[in-house]
């Protein structure tokens, strides 16, 4: 049993309010670090802290950092990314609306860490609310003194703003994010650059997702070696917020050391399967990640290889890490995971987000514009009936073309799980090819009376 | 007729102005504050836009048709977005948009005939754990049945968009409603099971008493 860390103020009254967070703890961290250590100090921990980026690329924190090279009349930007937009993921939201000043909090330690005076927090249109949280919060900490000129009595000003997007998936991308923070189309940039060396108004700039920052206050406060040991992993450490979406008993949020399994965090923390059917596949950390199927055996019997460990057990018994998720040729993402039971049609939810990524892909690059269209048209033909026996390897073959040959990674995250479906489900889509879908096909089985209600 | 902002909006486009280093920066939020006002933004938003900000007509327009949330067409009084992407798609989103497009009379991408609703179709809106559910104007409305949905609709129709969002909207109380009687996470702490705290409430019991599908 571990003491909830991330969401222990969740729980709380009007858990928003600067009085309440602060009887439960809030900025005692920011005080003493501003006023008691060094810059150089707090970088270190946060490096020991072995935290991997909590916004889906797993990239060190602490590395991240250390890329930051000021030149001479240079000034250092904080970005934090709250574009939470990848279908799946729906953990950040949760700290902004219940527990914003832990962000204002880490947001604070953060500037003064890496010597910035400013943080524009990123969020995405659609959450009015929790701009509205979030303002809130910075107002009252700004009253407090926590933030101006002098925060905490200390000379080093720092500004927390929000700035909100409008709409735009590809905003998460962290170059397109800086484009769409400067007033401009959200399209990613063209990198090296990169945005330690020349990012938001052509300055230093890091970004870091929501729950890397809110992360921040206990790093420091519990240490970086003791905060990495809370991880089940070598080279991940903490605790992480868990999301389970789809067809579970009880989907929503849960924090948990880093290295649970995917069957934990289904039948423990997310209660089973709704009404006890067969697990048929479950998307790991948001869309981008390719599906594991819980039927496929880890096969490494080598023992030099990162998994042999677990050789010979299901896929959703590797912990869940990123270094671990990768070599089992998916992605750790954001941990929240989309779980399908047996009714799913794997063509058909593979069509749902190929929509997806047609809708909303920026449009730059021809290969990711008319590759995501193609994807689309492809599998509509699978889903009605018009498709050939080919038309499955000329999935792949869009896939592979996309892949690597664009300015971003959005098209490698439109193929990747593009390609983890055809390679763990090719018998559906050849299926589907030859016969199109059987009638009426639809996955929401599990739940429809319960939505439909009386009829 | 050309486009003011009120004199408070103008304040706050000043007071926007001085967060960044570049003025253009302001784009964003400054569209955001003449749509709040305007429903829309129209052209005339777009000449007012370009002459506050010193930027072209052509950059203002680039930037409003790149994000799904800026109009550049008038829309109903409410807007409800219905999420469809594969989290709310397994929980019944589909079951959802049939029930708005049959009460509202409009497909997605139109606005009631009454002029009260325009429904559009989602992506993603981050809150897969409370699927299905919408968004209607600024508030999101989760854990969604059919009754349910119709009661929402009701309220916008009939006491207008604040009123029903004090009344229906899960705000962040991550899936239970914070008016009424609805227990939520926010004012009773979840009991840790395991190494875990649990956030979301329970989703919707089945109601049978519903007339309507």
């Amino acid at each position: 049993m571990t003491k909830p860390l991330l969401t222990s103020r969740y729980g709380i009254e009007e858990s928003w309010k600067l009085a309440n967070a602060e009887r439960a703890g809030a900025y005692a961290v920011a005080k003493q670090a501003l006023t008691t250590r060094t810059p150089a100090e707090l970088r270190e921990q946060v490096k020991k802290a072995n935290i991997r980026g909590r916004g889906g690329a797993g990239f060190p924190a602490g590395v991240k950092w250390g890329f930051l090279n000021r030149q001479e009349g240079e000034q250092i930007y904080l970005v934090i990314n709250a574009d939470e937009s990848e279908p799946g993921t729906f953990k950040d939201r949760s700290i902004m609306d219940l527990d914003p000043h832990r962000l204002v909090e880490g947001a604070i330690i953060s500037c003064f860490a890496i010597d910035a005076h400013v943080a524009y927090i990123y969020v995405r249109g659609e959450l009015a609310f929790s701009v509205g949280r979030l303002e809130q919060a910075i107002a009252e900490a700004r009253e407090a003194g926590y933030l101006g000129d002098r925060p905490f009595g200390i000379d080093h000003a720092i500004e927390v703003y929000v700035h909100s997007g409008a709409g735009a998936y590809i905003c998460g991308e962290e170059t397109a994010l800086l484009n769409s923070l400067e007033g401009r189309r959200g399209e990613p940039r063209l990198k090296p650059p990169f945005p330690a060396v020349k990012g938001a108004f052509g300055m230093p700039t890091i970004v870091n997702n929501v729950e890397t920052v809110a992360s921040v206050p206990d790093i420091i406060e519990m240490g970086g070696d003791a905060w990495a040991a809370l991880g089940r992993l070598p080279g991940d450490g903490g605790v992480r917020i868990y999301g389970v979406s789809g067809h579970v008993k009880n989907p929503g949020l849960f924090e948990a050391p880093v290295g649970i399994t995917m069957r934990e965090l289904i039948d423990d923390y997310a209660g089973g399967m709704l009404g006890g059917r067969p697990l048929k596949a479950v998307i790991p950390g948001g869309s981008s990640t390719p599906v594991l199927d819980p039927r496929r055996k880890i096969d490494a019997p080598n023992e030099d290889h990162p998994l042999h460990k677990w050789h010979g057990q299901s896929e959703i018994d590797v912990p869940m890490g990123v270094d671990t998720y990768r070599a089992l040729g998916t992605m750790l993402g954001t941990c929240c995971a989309i779980v399908m039971d047996d009714t799913v049609n794997m063509v058909e939810a593979c069509r749902n987000l190929m929509r997806f990524y047609k809708h909303e892909s920026c449009g730059q690059c021809t290969p990711c514009r008319e590759g995501t269209g193609w994807l689309v048209d492809v599998l509509d033909n699978l889903c009605n009936g018009r498709g050939k026996p080919e038309d499955v390897d000329l999935l792949v073959n869009i896939s592979n073309n996309m892949m690597g040959n664009t300015i971003c990674a959005f098209a490698d995250g439109t193929a990747m799980p593009m390609l983890g479906m055809v390679q763990k489900f090719r018998e559906e889509f050849m299926d589907a090819a030859i016969h199109g879908l059987p009638d009426g096909v639809r996955h929401d089985d599990s739940v429809r009376s319960m939505v439909e209600g009386g009829a | 007729m050309a486009f003011a902002l009120t004199t408070e909006r103008e304040q706050q486009v000043d007071e926007v102005l001085t967060r960044y280093p570049e003025r253009r920066a302001a784009l964003l939020p400054v569209l955001w504050l003449c749509q709040r006002q305007n429903g829309w933004i129209s052209p005339e938003v777009v000449e007012y836009v370009a002459e506050r900000l010193e930027l072209s007509t052509a950059i203002i327009k680039g930037v409003v048709t790149f994000y799904t949330m800026f109009f550049d067409e008038p829309v109903g009084e409410n807007v409800v977005w219905v999420c469809r992407t594969l989290s709310c798609d397994l929980r019944g989103g589909k079951v959802i948009q049939e029930h708005l497009e049959k009460k509202l009379g409009c497909t997605a991408g139109h606005t009631s005939s009454d002029g009260k609703f325009t429904l559009l179709k989602a992506e993603c809106l981050a809150a897969c754990g409370q699927a299905p559910m919408v968004q209607i104007n600024d508030y999101y409305y989760e854990n969604l049945n059919v009754e349910q949905l119709d009661r929402i609709l009701d309220a916008h129709a009939t006491k207008g968009g604040e009123a029903a969002a004090a009344e229906f909207s899960t705000g962040a109380t991550f899936g239970a409603p914070s008016g009424g009687d609805g227990a939520s996470a926010t004012s009773a702490p979840p009991p840790p099971s395991k190494e875990a705290v649990r956030l979301a409430s329970q989703p919707p019991p089945a109601d049978t008493t519903g007339e309507d599908a």
